[in-house]
C-alpha cells in the first residue's frame, strides 16, 4: 500500500492560505486547495505503518493509512468511503480538529508529520463535489423512537448512527438553526455555514426530524419527551462558561468570548445587522485566553477593523517542540501559532488579570495585570505565585473572556433528574453513557467537559451504538475499541 | 517406548543413522566379512549415540548369509539343504507363560499354512554387557527353523506362505492384550539370509551374539547398521537392519504414505493368498518407526511378485518429471507408477538386501552419503562413509557413490555389480507402459471446455465475502499481489495475534492448524534453486488392486498445478466423454437456521452422499460451497474434506474416489496446504476468481487479463504449496496430499478424533458446537438489515488496526516501553508491564491463562541481585545487514555492560568489534550464530565467541531459508561476511551439513573443535516433536538448546509462515522440559526461550515451565526505538533500524542506556515475582510448574475448553534427577588428532617456524586442523600464520569435515581420500586431496571426497585430485578449488571464489550461485544441459586475464596433486583451454562493473 519510499522523496506541504491582509476584508474561509496531484503525493508520504499510531491518536479511529493510500492512487471514492466508516463529518473535522493524528504520525518522529487533516479535508470535499455524498437511509425502520437534545457535532453524529440502525430520530434543538457550537461558536472564516446545511440537508432526506427553538427544559417538557421516546440522548455541551471573579467584571466592555462570537455569526449568517454585533472595530481589544476560542476573537476582532489586539495567557509560554515529558506519540502542549495569530495581535503569556478599570461612565478603559510564575512539585497540583514589580496597566476598550466553560448547564439534570460529577458534567461512563435514568443517556461535551470536535463526533457515535444495544437487545454499529492514546 | 505423558508424544521419534554393508563378488563365502562388517560399524560409532546410562545403545545390528554349515553343526536336529528351509532369530516375551503362548500360536499358524517347524535352538547370549536400559527391555531370543511341506513346494510359494504365516501370528499376538504383545518380533524370516540385531552398541553386537564369535559362520555379504534414536527409549525391535531394507535418513511422507497404505488396502486381492489376504493386513503395524514400515511395505511389493528393485524403484522414484534426458521407457515407468504409489520421500540412503541382490538407493534428494570401494580382490564396501574398512591403495579397484535417485546392485549370484541405467531399463522395459499411459492417462489441459446447466444465480459478491470472512487485507495484502505479481506476499517482524482458539473474532478453521517443519532430524528443502526434483502434479480417479499390473492403474486424470481455475473445474464436472471417469458435485452447505447440531447432522449427510455416489460408480467427487444464501451456511471446506476423506477410509472406499474442493474459503497458502494434507486432489477457489475478475475492473490489478491474473494466483499458491511442503522435507505434492504434517491447537481431541484423526492436538479448545457458532456469526451479519456499510472488515492480522484482532505490540505498549526506557522511570515500565501482561490475561497467549500460585513470600532482598539475573539474559539473533550497524552495535554494548549476551545473527562480524574500546564498552557479540548461509563463519569469528548458537530454525519462519538482496550488500556488510558487495547472499533452508541428528552432532564437533571454551547452542522452534527433537540435541552434545516460539521476528518472510508455522514456546518449552527430564538429559544442557518475551511475568513463566536463559529481541528493538513498521523487507526503515540507507541510518536514536534499562527493569519484575512465590535463585525456580495454575476467571466460549494440564504436567522422577543444567557435556575432544599436530608444531605455533609434519589418519578423526586453527586464531586473529608455516601429510581415510576452519598457513594434504564437508568453513589454509601412491585408479573416474565441499570457505585453496560428490563448493565465497569432476548441485548458492572442475559435472550446477567464477572443462559440450543456467553467463574462455588466471590454478593443482590430468591439459594446453567454459553469474559481473565504477569515482 501507498508508496513505499514516499517519504524519503516528497515533503510535507500542507494548503496554503491567501495572505492576512487581503483574507481579514471578509468572513470567507482563505485556503487555497492543493493541486490534486501534489495531494497526491502528501497521500504517498504515508508510510503505512505496521502500528499506524495516528489511528489510535486520532479520537475516532480514523482509518488513516487506508485513505492515504487510495488518494495517492487518485481512488477518491474510496476513499471517501473508508473516511465515512469512522467519521460522520469529516468535512467539519477536516476544517476544525487541531489534528492529534499528526502529533502520532510515525514519520512525526523525525520528520514532519503527513498531512493527513488537509487530506481528509479534500476527500471530503471532492466527495461532495462530485455528489457521492448522498443520503442513505436504513432499509428498514425499527419502530424505536429516539429524541436527542442538541444539535451540535455529538448530537448530530449520535442522531445519523441511530437513524442508521433502523431508528426514529428527532433532534431538538433550542436556538434558531441547527448546528450548536458549529454554527454559533465557529467563525465563518474557519467554517463557512454552507458546510453545515449541506450536510444536514443529507441527514433530513435520510429521514432524520430537526426541531429547532425547542428548548427543553423549557418549552418542551422533559416528562414528555420521556413518555414520547424509548430513549433520550443528551447532547447539550458544556455551555457555562468560567468568568473571571476580579474586579470590574460588569464593566461594560467585559465581554463573554461566546456572546461575541454568536452575534458575529448570526450577522454572517444574515440574521442580524451589524449594528446588532458587538463591534471591535476602532477599539483596542484584549482577548482573555489562549486557547481555539480566544483565536477566533483575534481573527473576528481583526475583521471588525480593530485598532489593536492583544491576547493574555496566564499560563506559560509553551515550548515550540515537544515538552520532554510529552514524548511522541502523545499529545504535547506546544505552542502554537493559528491562521488568527497571523494576522494581528500580540500575545503575552504568564499574565494574570488582577481588575478592570472604569472610565467615568462606568465603560472599561483599562485592565490592570501582574505577571506569574508557576511552580511544579511532583505529586501537587501547580502553584501560581505573582511576580512582585510586574503589575501593569493596558489601555483597553474591550475585554473578551475566552476562558473556557465549566460544565453543563443543570436545566436538563435537574428536570430529567440525572446525576452530575463535581465537575458538573452529567455523569455516565464511556462503558455505556448511561446516565442513572435508564432510557436516558449522555455525550459529547455534557458528559466529559468541554473538548474537541472530534471527541464530540466519537462520543456521539459510541453512544449511539450503546443506545441501539439498550433499545434492541445488541447492536451492529461500529464501536471502536479503547486503544485512544492517552493525555500525559 | 515410553507413553504418551505431558505433551510428550512416541510417535515423534526421530531416528537417522551409519549403515553399510560388505559382500564378496566372488560368491566366497567367509567369516572375515563379518568381521569387516562389525568394523565398519565400530568406525561408524560416531554417528550413533548413547543413552543417558552411558552404555546402551541405540540400536545396532547385522543381516548374513544363512549359515548353513554352522547351523549343521549346531542344530540338535536335521536340517534340509540350504535354501530348502527358512530360519529366524525370534524376540519372545520374557515371562514363560507368555513365552509359550507366542510359541503356540506361531507354532499353530506355521502348521496352518502347510509348513513344517523342523525346530527351536536356543539362541546364546551374554546379558552381562547390556547398558541399563537395554536390560530392561531385553526380550528373550530363541532360532526357529521351519521347512516347505513337501520338495515340490516353489520357492515362491515357500516365501508366500512364510510371509502369512508371520503376519497373521503378529497380528493375532499385537491384538491379544498380552502384557509382554510387544517383546514378540521376528527380525527376519527367510530362506536366505538372517539378522543378529538389539539395543547394542556396535562393538558389542559380536559380544551379545555369541554366535558371531564363532568361526565357523560364513557369509558372502553382510549389511551392518546403527542407529541414532533422538532419545533414549529406543526398543529391541527398531534395531536395524529390517528384513530388507536397511535405512540412513527418515521418510518425511510417512504419514501420508501409511494412510494411502490403508486405503490401498481396501481393494487389495491376491490369487496367491486368497481369504488369507484379510488376515494378512494391514501391512504397516502400529508404532513402528519409518523404516520399519518402509520395509514392511517393500516386504508386501515383494509378495505382489515385483522384484525387490522394482518395488525400490516404485517406492523412491528418482526425479523423473523434470528430466529431460531420461529415456522414455524409463519416464513412463515412473509416471505409471506414481498413478499408484506415491514417493516415499527421503532424505533416505536405503541400502536393501534379498539375498540375492544387494545394494542401496538414494532418495531423490541425494541427502545422504552413500559411498562404496570395489576392492581388485573382489568385495564391494559400501557405507555412510568411506574408510571404513582397511583397504591398501593398490587393493582399490574403484571408488565410487550412490548418486541421487539412482540404484546400486550387486547381483550376488551373477557376481557382478549392476549399473542403474542398465537394472531400471530393464524394469521400464517389463510392460508397454507408454503405450498404456497414452491410452488411458487424461490430462487435464487436453480437456476441452463445456458448459454445464447454470443452476441459479449467486447472492451479491460482498454479502458472500461476509459469510466466507473476508477481509480488506486478504483483498489487498494477500490476493491482489499474488495475482498481479505470480508472487507469494512478504512481511516482517513477528506475529503477535493471539492464536486461533484466543481470538476473539470469529476464525477460519485453518487457523486452528500450524504447519510442521523440518528441523535437525530431516532437512527442508529448497523447491526454488532446486526445483528439479519437485513436482505438484496429481493423478484424480479410482485406484486398483496393488497386486495387478495392467493398464488400469493409469485410468486417470492429471492436473499439473491442482490448484484450479473456475473454467477448468467446469472442464471437469462437465467431462462425460470418457466412461473412465464419473465426476458428481456435493453440496457443502447446511441449513444455518435449523439449529446448533445442524452441522453435525450435515457432516453426516455429505459422507452418506459421496458413499452412494461412490457405489454409483463416481470416482471423482467435488464438495462445493456454492449457492450460499439466507438459510444456507457453508460447512468449513477443511472440516468436509478432512471427514470425508477419513469417513471413506473407515467404509473402506477412500481408494475409490478423488476430492476436489470447490470453495470460497481457501484465499492463502496454508489453506490450500492444509486442504491437500488433508486428502484433496485440487482445489478451486472460486470467489478469488471473482474477486480477481473484480480487482481488474476496479483497477486494484492492473494490466493483466482476466486469466493471466488468475493463472498468476494459483502459480503463487502453488509455489506456496511447495515451499510448504519443503519446509518438511516433501519435494513432490503426491507425498504431501493427505500426509496431516499439521499440529491442531485450540480444538478439542473429541472432535479432532471425529473430523481429523491422527492429528496431534494437545491443550484441547473448541468442538463443533464454538466451530459453528463461528460460522454463524459471520452468516448472521451478511444478512442483517440496515447494513448501511456492508462493507467488509479491515482485518489487522498483519498490521494492527483499531477494533480489529489485538496485537501484544499496539500504540499504548510501544509508547510506555520507549517512555520507561528513556526517563529511566520505574513507574512507567510498571504500566507498560501491566498492559503487556494484563491483554496477555485477557486471552492474547496461553501464558496469559496462567496465573501464580503457592506463593510462599520471601524479602525481596533475599532475591539474587538483578545483575545476577541478567546474565541469563540474551537478545535476538539479528544480522547485520537486516538491522543497522548502529542498532546491532547498540543491543552488543548494552548486552556487553550488564554482562548478558547479544547475539551476531548470520551475518558476521566485523573483527574490529572483537576488541573493547578505549572507553570500556565492548561490541562484540558474546553469541556468535552459525546460520545456513554461514557468512563470515571463520575461524577468527568462532574463536571471538563466548557462545555459538547453530540456527537451525527460526520462529518466524521455521524451515525455510532467506535472502539478502544485492542492493542491501554494502561494501561493509559485504566485509563482515565475506562476500561480494551487491551480490544477492541466499541462505538456504537446510544447512548443508545437517540432514539428520548425527550430522548435527559432527557440526556441534566441528565448532565445538573451532572453540573449545564456547558453549554450543543449538535454536530449534516449537512444534510437537520438539521435546524428542531437543532430546537428540542433547546427545548430540550441545551445551544449550534454545526453543522459540512461532511468534519471533524477521526481517522478511512469507506471511503464510509468520502466522501458520510453529507453535507458542509454552508448549515447546513445556514439552522440551518434559522429555529432557523423562530421559535424565535435563542436567546435560541449558535450556533457553525465546519468542515475544516482553515481561518479567513472560519470563518467570517460562522458568517455571523449564526455561533458564532468556531471549528478547523484539522488545529491545523497541526500546531502541522500533515502532513495529514492518517494514524490515523493503529497507525504508523509518528510526534507521533494519536499513541500510545511510539518510535513514542517521535517524537511529537509540542508546546502550535504553536496553540496559529495559533489562533490568524485567530482572526486577521477575525478582519481585520470585519474591512473592518463594525462591531465592533462578535455578531453585527452574520447571517447578506446581507454581502455575490455570487463571480461573476466564469464561470466554472458545478459551473455556482449553486444558492446559499437559503443559503443567510434572515428569515423575526420583530426587536426584535434576531440573535444570548442572553438568557439562563431554565433547570427547581430548582423543583429537589436531592435539598430535599442536604438540609436534610447538615451533610453528608460537614462532612461525615453518614446520612439517607426516601422520596416518582413519576416517574417525574429524574437523582435523579446526583445532590448530582455533589456537592460531587466538594469537594472531584473522590474519593467521603465514603460509605454509605447517604442513601436514597424512595417509588414509580422513573423517569429516577434513580441514574445517582452517586458517592461513596452514597446509594439509591427504594421501588417501576423504569423507563429506571437506574444508568447511576454510578461513585460508591449503587443502591437497591426492590419490594415493600405489594405487591405480583413473582419478577423475573415482570419487575422492564426499559431499558439500567448501561450505561455507571463505578463503584458501583446496586441490582434490579425483571426483567429488553432491553440492561442491556450497556456499563458497572466496576459496579457490580445483577438482576433476563433481555430482549434482554444483557450485550453489556461492557467492564468490573460483571453481575450476576438470571432469564430469552433475546436474542443476550453479543454481542459486550469485557470485564466484567456475570454469569447467566441458569436453562434449554438455555442461549447459546440466546447468541451472537462468542467471549465469556462459562463455568460452576469452581474456588473456582468465586464460591465465585458469592455467596458474591447473598448474598448482599438478604441482600439489601431481595429477596426470592436469599434466595433459596442460601439456596441450592450447588445444585444452577451448574446451573450457566460464560460469559468470549475471549479478556478479554487474556488481563487479558497479566496484569498478566507484572505484574510478574514488580515484
Amino acid at each position: 500500500m501507498g508508496k513505499i519510499t514516499g517519504f524519503l522523496e516528497f515533503e510535507r506541504q500542507n494548503e496554503s492560505y491567501i495572505e492576512p491582509k487581503k483574507r481579514i476584508k471578509n468572513y470567507k474561509e482563505f485556503t487555497v486547495p492543493l493541486e490534486e496531484n501534489k495531494l497526491k503525493d502528501q497521500g504517498a508520504r504515508c508510510m503505512d505503518c505496521g502500528i499506524p499510531f495516528c489511528h489510535s491518536g486520532c479520537p475516532l479511529g480514523n482509518l488513516i493509512p487506508d485513505f492515504n493510500d487510495k488518494v495517492y492512487k487518485g481512488k477518491w471514492k474510496e476513499a471517501a468511503e473508508i473516511l465515512h466508516k469512522t467519521n460522520n463529518f469529516p468535512e467539519f473535522t477536516g476544517r476544525l480538529c487541531p489534528a492529534p493524528c499528526e502529533e502520532a504520525c510515525v514519520l512525526g518522529i523525525n520528520e514532519d508529520p503527513v498531512t493527513i487533516e488537509n487530506i481528509e479535508k479534500n476527500i471530503v470535499e471532492t466527495a461532495f463535489e462530485e455528489g457521492w455524498i448522498v443520503a442513505n437511509p436504513p432499509e428498514k425502520r425499527t419502530g424505536k423512537s429516539v429524541a436527542v437534545i442538541g444539535s451540535g457535532p455529538a448530537g448530530l453524529a449520535a442522531a445519523q448512527q441511530l437513524n442508521r440502525a433502523g431508528h426514529t430520530v428527532t433532534v431538538f434543538e433550542r436556538d434558531a438553526r441547527i448546528g450548536g457550537l458549529l454554527r454559533y461558536g465557529i467563525p465563518d472564516f474557519k467554517m463557512e455555514k454552507y458546510v453545515i446545511d449541506r450536510r444536514l440537508k443529507v441527514l433530513e432526506e435520510e429521514g432524520i426530524v430537526f426541531k429547532t427553538n425547542a428548548y427543553v427544559g423549557e418549552n418542551v417538557k422533559a416528562d414528555k419527551l420521556k413518555e414520547e421516546f424509548d430513549a433520550i440522548i443528551l447532547c447539550g455541551g458544556a455551555t457555562v462558561r468560567r468568568s473571571i471573579p476580579i474586579p470590574g467584571a460588569d464593566l461594560n466592555g467585559v465581554v463573554q468570548a461566546m456572546d461575541f462570537l454568536k452575534k458575529n455569526n448570526e450577522f454572517v449568517d444574515g440574521l442580524r445587522d451589524f449594528e446588532d454585533v458587538i463591534s471591535a472595530k476602532d477599539k483596542n481589544v484584549i482577548v482573555i485566553g489562549g486557547g481555539d476560542t480566544g483565536s477566533d476573537c483575534i481573527g473576528t476582532s481583526n475583521r471588525h477593523g480593530a485598532n489593536k489586539v492583544t491576547n493574555f495567557e496566564i499560563l506559560s509560554k509553551p515550548t515550540e517542540g515537544r515538552p520532554a515529558h510529552q514524548p511522541w506519540p502523545y499529545w504535547p502542549m506546544r505552542l502554537k501559532t493559528s491562521s488568527s495569530h497571523q494576522e494581528g495581535v500580540k500575545r503575552f503569556f504568564s499574565v494574570s488579570t488582577k481588575a478592570f478599570v472604569a472610565d467615568e461612565n462606568g465603560n472599561l478603559k483599562a485592565l490592570k495585570t501582574v505577571e506569574v510564575e508557576w511552580i511544579f512539585k511532583e505529586g501537587e497540583r501547580p502553584q501560581l505565585k505573582e511576580l512582585p514589580g510586574t503589575e501593569k496597566e493596558w489601555e483597553c476598550d474591550l475585554a473578551l473572556l475566552a476562558l473556557g466553560f465549566t460544565g453543563a448547564e443543570k436545566t436538563l439534570a435537574d428536570q430529567f433528574g440525572l446525576d452530575m460529577d463535581f465537575r458538573t458534567n452529567i455523569k455516565a461512563t464511556t462503558m455505556d453513557y448511561a446516565t442513572n435514568v435508564p432510557g436516558i443517556f449522555v455525550a459529547g461535551d455534557m458528559r466529559r467537559g468541554q473538548s474537541l470536535i472530534v471527541w464530540a463526533i466519537s462520543e456521539g457515535r459510541q453512544a449511539a451504538y450503546h443506545i441501539d444495544k439498550y433499545l434492541m437487545g445488541e447492536s451492529h454499529l461500529p464501536l471502536k475499541d479503547n486503544s485512544d492514546l492517552p493525555r500525559v | 517406548m515410553l507413553k504418551k505423558q505431558g505433551l510428550y508424544l512416541p510417535e515423534f521419534e526421530h531416528d537417522n543413522c551409519g549403515a553399510g554393508f560388505i559382500c564378496s563378488l566372488t560368491g566366497k563365502r567367509s567369516n572375515d566379512i563379518i568381521h569387516k562388517a562389525l568394523e565398519i560399524l565400530v568406525k561408524l560409532e560416531h554417528r550413533g549415540a548413547v543413552s543417558s546410562d552411558g552404555i546402551t545403545g541405540d540400536g545396532a545390528g547385522i543381516l548374513i548369509d544363512i549359515p548353513h554349515k554352522f547351523f549343521k553343526i549346531f542344530c540338535e536336529f536335521e536340517l534340509p539343504e540350504t535354501g530348502q528351509y527358512a530360519v529366524a532369530n525370534v524376540f519372545l516375551p520374557r515371562k514363560e507363560n507368555q513365552r509359550q503362548y507366542c510359541i503356540d500360536i506361531f507354532e499353530k499358524e506355521i502348521e496352518s499354512q502347510g509348513l513344517e517347524l523342523i525346530g527351536w535352538r536356543d539362541v546364546p547370549v551374554n546379558s552381562e554387557i547390556l547398558g541399563e536400559i537395554a536390560k530392561t527391555t531385553e526380550p528373550s531370543i530363541k532360532q526357529i527353523f521351519i521347512g516347505k511341506a513337501d520338495e515340490k513346494m516353489s520357492d515362491r510359494d515357500f516365501n508366500l506362505k512364510l510371509f502369512a504365516a508371520r503376519k497373521i501370528t503378529e497380528h493375532i499376538i499385537y491384538d491379544s492384550k498380552l502384557s509382554e504383545a510387544q517383546y514378540f518380533y521376528l527380525p527376519s524370516l527367510s530362506t536366505k539370509i538372517i539378522i543378529f540385531k538389539g539395543l547394542l552398541k556396535p562393538e558389542h553386537i559380536n559380544e551379545y551374539y555369541l554366535d558371531l564369535f564363532n568361526s565357523a559362520l560364513d557369509t558372502r555379504l553382510a549389511l551392518v547398521h546403527q542407529r541414532f534414536s533422538t532419545n533414549t527409549f529406543p526398543t529391541w525391535d527398531l534395531a536395524q537392519p529390517f528384513r530388507y531394507i536397511c535405512h540412513n535418513g527418515e521418510i518425511n511422507t510417512l504419514r501420508g504414505n501409511v494412510s494411502r497404505m490403508f486405503s490401498r488396502e481396501e481393494i487389495i486381492k491376491s490369487d496367491a493368498f486368497g481369504d488369507d489376504i484379510k488376515k494378512i493386513i494391514p501391512t504397516v503395524l502400529k508404532g513402528k518407526s519409518d523404516s520399519a514400515t518402509l520395509d514392511m511395505v517393500v516386504e508386501l511389493l515383494l509378495m505382489t511378485g515385483r522384484s525387490l528393485p522394482e518395488a525400490m524403484m516404485m517406492l523412491v522414484p528418482e526425479a523423473w518429471e523434470k528430466n529431460p534426458e531420461m529415456s522414455d521407457a524409463k519416464r513412463a515407468f515412473y509416471e505409471y507408477n506414481s498413478c499408484l504409489m506415491e514417493p516415499w520421500d527421503g532424505p533416505a540412503s536405503i541400502p536393501f538386501t534379498d539375498g540375492n541382490y544387494i545394494g542401496a538407493v538414494l532418495d531423490r534428494n541425494g541427502l545422504r552419503p552413500s559411498r562404496y570401494t570395489v576392492t581388485k580382490n573382489g568385495n564391494v564396501i559400501m557405507s555412510s562413509e568411506t574408510g571404513v574398512v582397511d583397504v591398501k591403495p593398490e587393493n582399490v579397484e574403484f571408488h565410487g557413490r550412490l548418486e541421487p535417485g539412482k540404484m546400486f546392485l550387486v547381483d550376488m549370484n551373477e557376481g557382478r555389480i549392476v549399473n542403474d541405467e542398465e537394472i531400471k531399463e530393464k524394469i521400464a522395459n517389463k510392460y508397454p507402459y507408454r503405450e498404456w499411459l497414452d491410452k488411458n492417462l487424461v490430462h487435464l489441459r487436453d480437456l476441452s471446455a463445456k458448459k454445464g446447466p447454470i443452476l441459479y444465480d449467486e447472492i451479491d459478491l460482498k454479502k458472500r465475502e461476509v459469510i466466507f470472512g473476508y477481509t480488506q487485507e486478504d483483498l489487498n495484502t494477500i490476493i491482489r499481489p499474488m495475482a498481479q505479481l505470480g508472487k507469494e506476499p512478504i512481511g516482517s517482524m513477528g506475529s503477535d495475534t493471539p492464536i486461533a482458539v484466543l481470538s476473539e473474532r470469529p476464525q477460519l478453521v485453518y487457523n486452528y492448524f500450524k504447519q510442521l517443519f523440518a528441523q535437525v532430524t530431516n532437512p527442508p528443502l529448497d523447491g526454488i534453486r532446486e526445483e528439479l526434483i519437485t513436482d505438484i502434479s496429481l493423478t484424480l480417479g479410482r485406484d486398483v488392486n496393488i497386486f495387478d499390473i495392467n493398464d488400469e492403474h493409469c485410468k486417470k486424470l492429471k492436473i499439473q498445478n491442482p490448484v484450479i481455475s473456475k473454467h477448468d473445474l467446469d472442464k471437469i464436472r462437465n467431462y462425460d466423454s470418457n466412461p473412465d471417469f464419473k465426476v458428481e458435485t456435493i453440496s457443502m452447505l447446511y441449513e444455518v437456521n435449523r439449529g446448533l447440531n445442524e452441522l453435525e447432522v450435515a457432516l453426516e449427510k455429505l459422507v452418506n452422499q459421496a458413499s452412494k455416489a461412490i457405489d454409483e460408480g463416481i470416482n471423482i467427487i467435488i464438495l462445493s460451497d456454492r449457492y450460499v444464501d439466507e438459510n444456507h451456511a457453508p460447512i468449513p471446506a477443511l472440516l468436509a474434506c478432512s471427514y470425508v476423506n477419513h469417513a471413506l477410509h473407515k467404509l473402506k472406499k477412500r481408494s475409490q474416489v478423488s476430492l476436489i474442493i470447490e470453495s470460497a474459503e481457501p484465499r492463502e497458502v496454508h489453506h490450500f496446504a492444509l486442504l491437500f494434507g488433508f486428502g484433496a486432489s485440487a482445489v478451486n477457489p472460486y470467489i478469488v476468481n471473482e474477486i480477481v475478475q473484480k480487482q481488474i475492473n476496479i483497477k486494484d490489478v492492473t494490466d493483466l487479463e482476466y486469466l493471466t491474473a488468475i493463472k498468476n494466483y494459483n502459480k503463487a499458491i502453488g509455489k506456496g504449496i511447495l515451499k510448504v511442503m519443503n519446509k518438511i522435507g516433501i519435494s513432490t505434492l503426491n507425498s504431501y496430499r493427505a500426509s496431516q504434517l499439521f499440529e491442531c491447537i485450540g480444538i478439542n481431541t473429541a472432535t479432532v478424533d471425529k473430523y481429523f484423526p491422527n492429528t496431534p492436538t494437545r491443550i484441547q479448545g473448541i468442538g463443533l458446537r464454538e466451530i459453528e457458532q463461528e460460522i454463524v456469526k459471520r452468516h448472521r451479519k451478511a444478512f442483517r438489515p440496515n447494513q448501511t456499510n456492508l462493507d467488509i472488515e479491515v482485518g489487522g492480522d498483519y498490521r494492527w488496526r483499531r477494533g480489529q484482532e489485538k496485537h501484544m505490540f499496539n500504540p499504548l505498549t510501544i509508547a510506555k516501553l520507549q517512555e520507561s526506557v528513556r526517563t529511566n522511570k520505574a513507574s512507567t515500565y510498571k504500566e507498560y508491564s501491566e498492559l503487556v501482561n494484563n491483554q496477555s490475561k485477557s486471552l492474547m497467549t496461553i501464558r496469559g491463562l496462567f496465573e501464580f500460585d503457592k506463593f510462599d513470600p520471601i524479602p525481596l532482598e533475599e532475591v539474587e541481585p538483578w545483575t545476577e539475573i541478567v546474565k541469563r539474559f540474551k537478545t535476538g539473533a539479528m544480522s547485520y545487514g537486516s538491522i543497522s550497524k548502529e542498532a546491532h552495535e547498540n543491543l552488543a554494548v548494552a548486552m556487553n555492560r550488564i554482562g548478558g549476551k547479544s547475539n551476531s545473527g548470520e551475518g558476521g562480524e566485523d573483527q574490529e568489534r572483537f576488541y573493547k574500546s578505549s572507553q570500556g564498552d565492548w561490541r562484540n557479540s558474546a553469541i556468535k550464530q552459525v546460520a545456513s548461509g554461514r557468512f563470515g563463519v571463520t575461524s577468527n569469528y568462532l574463536t571471538n565467541a563466548n557462545e555459538i548458537q547453530i540456527k537451525i530454525a527460526q520462529g518466524a519462519k521455521p524451515g525455510e531459508g532467506g535472502q539478502l538482496p544485492g542492493p542491501k550488500v554494502n561494501p561493509e556488510i559485504a566485509k563482515t561476511r565475506n562476500s561480494t558487495p551487491y551480490v544477492g547472499l541466499i541462505s538456504p533452508p537446510p544447512h548443508h551439513d545437517i540432514y539428520s541428528i548425527e550430522d548435527l552432532s559432527q557440526l556441534i564437533y566441528d565448532v565445538k573443535s573451532a572453540n573449545r571454551e564456547a558453549r554450543i547452542n543449538v535454536k530449534l522452534v516449537s512444534e510437537v516433536g520438539v521435546g524428542t527433537v531437543a532430546a537428540g540435541v542433547a546427545k548430540a552434545k550441545a551445551d544449550v538448546v534454545l526453543i522459540s516460539g512461532f511468534d519471533g521476528g524477521t526481517g522478511a518472510s512469507p506471511l503464510t509462515s509468520l502466522r501458520h508455522a510453529g507453535l507458542p514456546w509454552e508448549l515447546g518449552i513445556a514439552e522440551a522440559q518434559q522429555t529432557l527430564v523423562m530421559n535424565d538429559l535435563r542436567n546435560r544442557i541449558v535450556l533457553e526461550c525465546d519468542g515475544q518475551l516482553k515481561t518479567g511475568r513472560d519470563v518467570a513463566i517460562a522458568c517455571l515451565l523449564g526455561a533458564e536463559e532468556f531471549g528478547f529481541a523484539t522488545a529491545p528493538l523497541v526500546a531502541s526505538g522500533c515502532i513495529m513498521m514492518r517494514v524490515c523487507h523493503l529497507n525504508t526503515c523509518p528510526v534507521g533500524i533494519a536499513t541500510q540507507n545511510p539518510e535513514l541510518r542517521k535517524k537511529f536514536k537509540g542508546r546502550p542506556e535504553h536496553v540496559v534499562n529495559y533489562m533490568y527493569f524485567v530482572a526486577q519484575e521477575l525478582r519481585e515475582i520470585m519474591a512473592k512465590l518463594g525462591f531465592r535463585t533462578v535455578n531453585e525456580m527452574v520447571g517447578q510448574v506446581q507454581k502455575l495454575n490455570r487463571n480461573k476467571a476466564i469464561e470466554h466460549y472458545k478459551a473455556s475448553g482449553i486444558d492446559l494440564t499437559p503443559i503443567l504436567h510434572r515428569v515423575e522422577v526420583s530426587e536426584d534427577v535434576k531440573l535444570y543444567n548442572t553438568n557439562q557435556q563431554d565433547h570427547n575432544l581430548e582423543t583429537h588428532l589436531d592435539f598430535q599436530i599442536i604438540k609436534k608444531a610447538h615451533q610453528a605455533l608460537f614462532r612461525r617456524q615453518r614446520t612439517h609434519l607426516k601422520l596416518p589418519i582413519t576416517n574417525i578423526d574429524r574437523a582435523v586442523g579446526a583445532i590448530v586453527s582455533n589456537e592460531i586464531s587466538k594469537i594472531y586473529g584473522a590474519q593467521g600464520l603465514p603460509d605454509d608455516t605447517i604442513n601436514i601429510d597424512f595417509e588414509g581415510s580422513a573423517g569429516q569435515s577434513f580441514g574445517a576452519f582452517t586458517t592461513k598457513g596452514v597446509s594439509m594434504t591427504v594421501h588417501g581420500n576423504t569423507n563429506d564437508y571437506l574444508g568447511k568453513g576454510l578461513s585460508g589454509g591449503k587443502l591437497t586431496i591426492k590419490v594415493p601412491e600405489g594405487c591405480t585408479i583413473v582419478p577423475q573416474e573415482n570419487i575422492i571426497t564426499g559431499n558439500v565441499t567448501l561450505y561455507g570457505a571463505t578463503s584458501g585453496e583446496v586441490y582434490i585430485n579425483g571426483k567429488a560428490g553432491e553440492r561442491f563448493c556450497v556456499r563458497n565465497s572466496g576459496a579457490s578449488a580445483v577438482v576433476e569432476g563433481i555430482g549434482d548441485h554444483g557450485c550453489e548458492y556461492m557467492t564468490g571464489g573460483i571453481a575450476v572442475i576438470l571432469g564430469d559435472v552433475g546436474r542443476n550446477f550453479g543454481a542459486g550461485m550469485s557470485g564466484g567464477i567456475a570454469y569447467i572443462l566441458d569436453n562434449d559440450n554438455s555442461f549447459i544441459k546440466k546447468c541451472n543456467s537462468a542467471d549465469l553467463n556462459i562463455d568460452p574462455i576469452s581474456s588473456q586475464e582468465d586464460e591465465n588466471q585458469l592455467k596458474v590454478l591447473i598448474e598448482h593443482h599438478f604441482v600439489a596433486t601431481s595429477s596426470p590430468l592436469a599434466k595433459q591439459i596442460l601439456t596441450e594446453w592450447e588445444s585444452y583451454v577451448l574446451k573450457f567454459k566460464k560460469v559468470l553469474p549475471e549479478e556478479y559481473r554487474q556488481a563487479l562493473l558497479r566496484l569498478e565504477e566507484e572505484q574510478l569515482k574514488l580515484a
